[in-house]
């Protein structure tokens, strides 16, 4: 047991008053940084990242690494008590977790949302503990052929295992993949779609698609409605957190489904979100009631927040051993890595010990103490709920026109965002679902450079999905889902043609 | 009590309009613009900036790393053409301010900044992976020989990575696929991970998987070989790589890396920003990461550096239309 040994090693190094300060100062920042829409994990860590520059490496990484928590943990809030995603991931949160909060059970949504997190990220880091010289090797085998089965995976899983009709779902996916294409392409080096802007020169930026889709047209439904976002007083209490927790292991199966899910997309990049999704859909798929979905169900919340959580922690991994970071914030951590002199690669875990596993061990230790902090302050969180709504929306809506702006400095961004909020809410009003138009403004650039990557090292030949046994399972299992609604009546059918049969002989 | 105030603000607008001060000096925090993503070698070199002019005390305002890898790129140098007349924004740039007005048809021309100094030359290197053959002529002959052409990555598409694919092709007559991905970094670990046959990589993209073992250089596209002798793996230095002449393959490139401010800059800004980066190259920092890049030290400023820009520029269009990359 060599990688415990140097744990323990890693935890004797952060014992000191100092680190744990930092941790503590690091939690709460980024905790602020996560609940504003749009500035989430990423852009908190690179305003932040300056302040570390005079600090030894292990004190920077370490309070770097608590901001990020602190905005993991903080992206939940807003989603589950405004419908507001603060980061891509915790799209799928919203489903469920916002139905909660407006039954006046917010306090009972964040509990789980923040006990899953933990869970996942726990999962994750043990994973990184002990596999990573294995784990390193595996995500080396993900070429463009591999890269893309995943993605078709995610698109197909959401088709096949969606609720609602299909076919919205398609027209949703395609509005999507025809957003993503919007800019400059990477596999042919020309400008697409833009019309001579400049301003769209950069493309859709998901982020602003999303604060617009979710945020700004709830914003408008909730005023058309006059539902106010009651707030029954949340009365949070060591009671409500320890009902939630008796209740997990009843949701052990879902807990580590997810958490599989999330660290097996997290080795490969942009994992975290399409981790979401799918420990959404597959808990829906598996729950013997799934169209208690979507309306206000816990296991819609443990879910996803166990895979984004598993997925964005897991996400370290291939940024520490090989350099490629799986995340927009292990992409910062990344940069900041270089300015102490520390190169990521597959020797970081062989010359810089001390700090490979002062890191682990401050993730360890990060996640707890950032669990009892946001526990603890639940209720500041939840009596935001309490104020009336005609005082919260324009903060809502300033805090959205401030996410959007911040991811690029652009004030076009800001009428884009407005534009989103218009097409949510007629979205939401004909029954078109926006997660398949988010999913594909994620992925679909990336899933089209993977294809076209993969034709043109195959030159052309579509059996390079099924070249070897990675890709092959991958691929097929993707159609299977796709398929599935299908396949799943041909079976029901095949048992009751069976049953007569069995009874006959 | 109001004449106090009175005299405190007739004091502090004496004091903020005084004539003749000691040159300019940024007002607010300056911004680097970073044409790439996050981790990229622009970024790298503007995180090490940041901290060489932080730690050495060589401003008073801050300095913050904006990136604007957009579009491949194009993002970062139409924000600066609109930022005409703001100096307290900063490019740093590289070969894409020529390629990219060629290929993709962006409306940019770099006479339109104000060009501050040229401050490293960045190698290319030809690599394969550990398994392929070990020198260039092997490599080729393998490259001429095979049923499926080899799979050769790189950044982005009609960019430095491309052309020097191009001419490698023009010269031996060997083809070659090649798979524009959207970092040197992915390039690096596709290369380690068999995807692709081989890559021309900057070092510093190829630095880890080369110390790990797991990748060759085969040989340096420059006309002499990178003057840095300590050794980086158990074997070898940066030195002891080849030119590509050497071995029989007569292609060269270097890419710039060089400081812009926006256009329409009074004379004492440029001057300012001159002697700031004048006194960063100085720095240890900046000293030890050109050797840890294996960057080619240069500096350039004033008349030089526009001379070596308009060469530098001609270079670039001739090649990109050798290589049939110039959009019509």
């Amino acid at each position: 047991m060599e990688a415990f040994g140097l744990l323990l090693h890693g935890f004797a190094v952060l014992l000191t008053w100092k680190t744990l300060a930092l941790m503590m100062v690091g939690l709460v920042l980024g905790i602020f940084v996560g609940v504003l829409p749009g500035l989430g994990g990423p852009n908190g860590v690179a305003i932040l990242l300056p302040l570390t520059f005079t600090m030894d490496p292990t004190s920077a990484i370490v309070m770097l690494s608590c901001i990020y928590w602190g905005a993991l943990f903080g992206g939940a809030i807003t989603s589950i008590l405004f419908n507001i995603p603060g980061e891509a991931w915790s799209v799928a949160t919203t489903f469920d977790g916002y139905p909660m909060a407006q039954q006046g059970r917010a306090a009972e949504a964040l509990t789980a949302a923040f006990t899953s997190s933990f869970i996942g990220s726990l999962v994750a880091v043990l994973l990184i503990t002990f596999l990573a010289p294995l784990i390193s090797s595996f995500a080396l085998k993900f070429g463009p052929p591999e890269f893309f089965a995943v993605y078709l995976l995610t698109f197909c899983s959401f088709v096949g295992l969606g609720r609602e009709a299909k076919h919205k779902t398609v027209i949703s996916m395609s509005l999507g993949l025809l957003l993503a294409g919007i800019g400059m392409d990477t596999v042919s080096g020309q400008l697409r779609m833009t019309f001579g802007s400049g301003e769209l020169l950069r493309g859709i930026n998901f982020l602003v698609a999303v604060i617009g889709l979710f945020g700004i047209s709830e914003i408008l439904l909730t005023m058309e409605e006059r539902l106010a976002l009651r707030g029954h007083a949340a009365a949070i209490s060591l009671r409500v957190v320890l009902s939630v927790w008796k209740e997990l292991p009843r949701y052990w199966v879902t807990l580590l489904r997810s958490s599989v899910i999330g660290c097996w997309l997290g080795i490969t990049p942009g994992g975290a979100i399409a981790a979401s999704f799918m420990g959404y859909n597959l808990a829906k798929r598996f729950a013997k009631e799934p169209e208690s979905f979507g309306k206000g169900r816990i296991e819609g919340v443990f879910a996803p927040e166990t895979a984004a959580h598993a997925s964005g922690t897991s996400a370290l991994l291939p940024m520490l051993a090989l350099g490629i970071p799986g995340s927009g914030t292990a992409a910062i951590l990344l940069g900041g890595l270089m300015v102490w002199g520390l190169n990521p690669g597959p020797l970081l875990f062989v010359e810089h010990k001390d700090f490979v596993w002062g890191l682990i061990a401050s993730m360890y230790l990060g996640n707890v103490v950032g669990l009892v902090l946001v526990l603890s302050t639940v209720p500041i969180f939840a009596s935001i709920l309490r104020v009336p709504f005609a005082a919260v929306a324009p903060m809502i809506v300033v805090s959205c026109a401030i996410g959007a702006y911040a991811i690029q400095n652009a004030m076009f961004d800001i009428w884009l965002m407005l534009l989103f909020g218009v097409v949510g809410y007629v979205f939401k009003k004909i029954g078109i679902p926006l997660a398949p138009l988010t999913l594909a403004l994620v992925l679909g650039s990336r899933a089209e450079d993977a294809f076209r990557l993969s034709m043109i090292g195959a030159g052309g030949d579509i059996k390079v999905f099924w070249s070897n046994y990675l890709v092959g399972s991958i691929t097929t299992l993707a159609i299977v889902l796709l398929f599935w609604p299908l396949i799943d009546k041909a079976f029901a059918r095949l048992r009751e043609l069976g049953r007569p049969a069995k009874r006959a002989g | 009590m109001r004449k106090i105030v009175q005299v405190a603000a007739l004091l502090a607008a004496m004091l903020t309009a005084t004539p003749g001060h000691a040159g300019w000096e940024p007002t607010k925090p300056v911004e680097i613009v970073v044409a790439a993503g996050a981790g990229g070698a622009s970024d790298q070199m503007a995180r090490m900036m940041q901290a060489a002019i932080q730690k050495n005390n060589l401003m008073k305002q801050p300095m913050v790393v904006s990136l604007k890898g957009g579009a491949s790129g194009a993002e970062a140098l139409m924000y600066m053409k609109a930022s005409e007349g703001d100096p307290n924004k900063i490019l740093i740039a590289y070969s894409l301010i020529y390629m990219l007005p060629l290929s993709a048809k962006i409306p940019f021309d770099w006479h339109d900044l104000t060009p501050v100094a040229v401050i490293a030359l960045d190698q290319f290197a030809l690599w394969d992976n550990v398994q392929g053959p070990k020198t260039v002529k092997e490599f080729i002959d393998a490259a001429k020989e095979a049923t499926f052409p080899f799979k050769m990555g790189g950044t982005g598409s009609k960019r430095e990575d491309h052309v020097l694919t191009v001419f490698v092709e023009q010269k031996t007559g060997a083809k070659f696929s090649y798979l524009p991905y959207k970092s040197g970094g992915e390039a690096a670990t596709q290369l380690v991970g068999g995807h692709i046959e081989s890559n021309v990589n900057n070092p510093s993209e190829n630095l880890e998987v080369w110390r790990a073992g797991q990748v060759r250089p085969l040989c340096v596209f420059d006309k002499e070989r990178i003057s840095y002798t300590a050794k980086v793996t158990a074997t070898q230095s940066w030195h002891d790589i080849p030119t590509c002449k050497e071995e029989g393959l007569d292609v060269q490139y270097l890419m710039l890396r060089a400081i812009f401010l926006p256009g329409k800059v009074t004379p004492e800004q440029k001057a300012f920003y001159v002697d700031l980066f004048s006194k960063v190259v100085q720095t240890p920092e900046y000293k030890d990461y050109m050797e840890k890049q294996a960057l080619k030290p240069i500096f350039l400023t004033g008349k030089d550096m526009l001379q070596f820009l308009e060469d530098d520029d001609a270079l670039n269009k001739s090649l990109m239309t050798q290589a049939g990359f110039v959009a019509k």
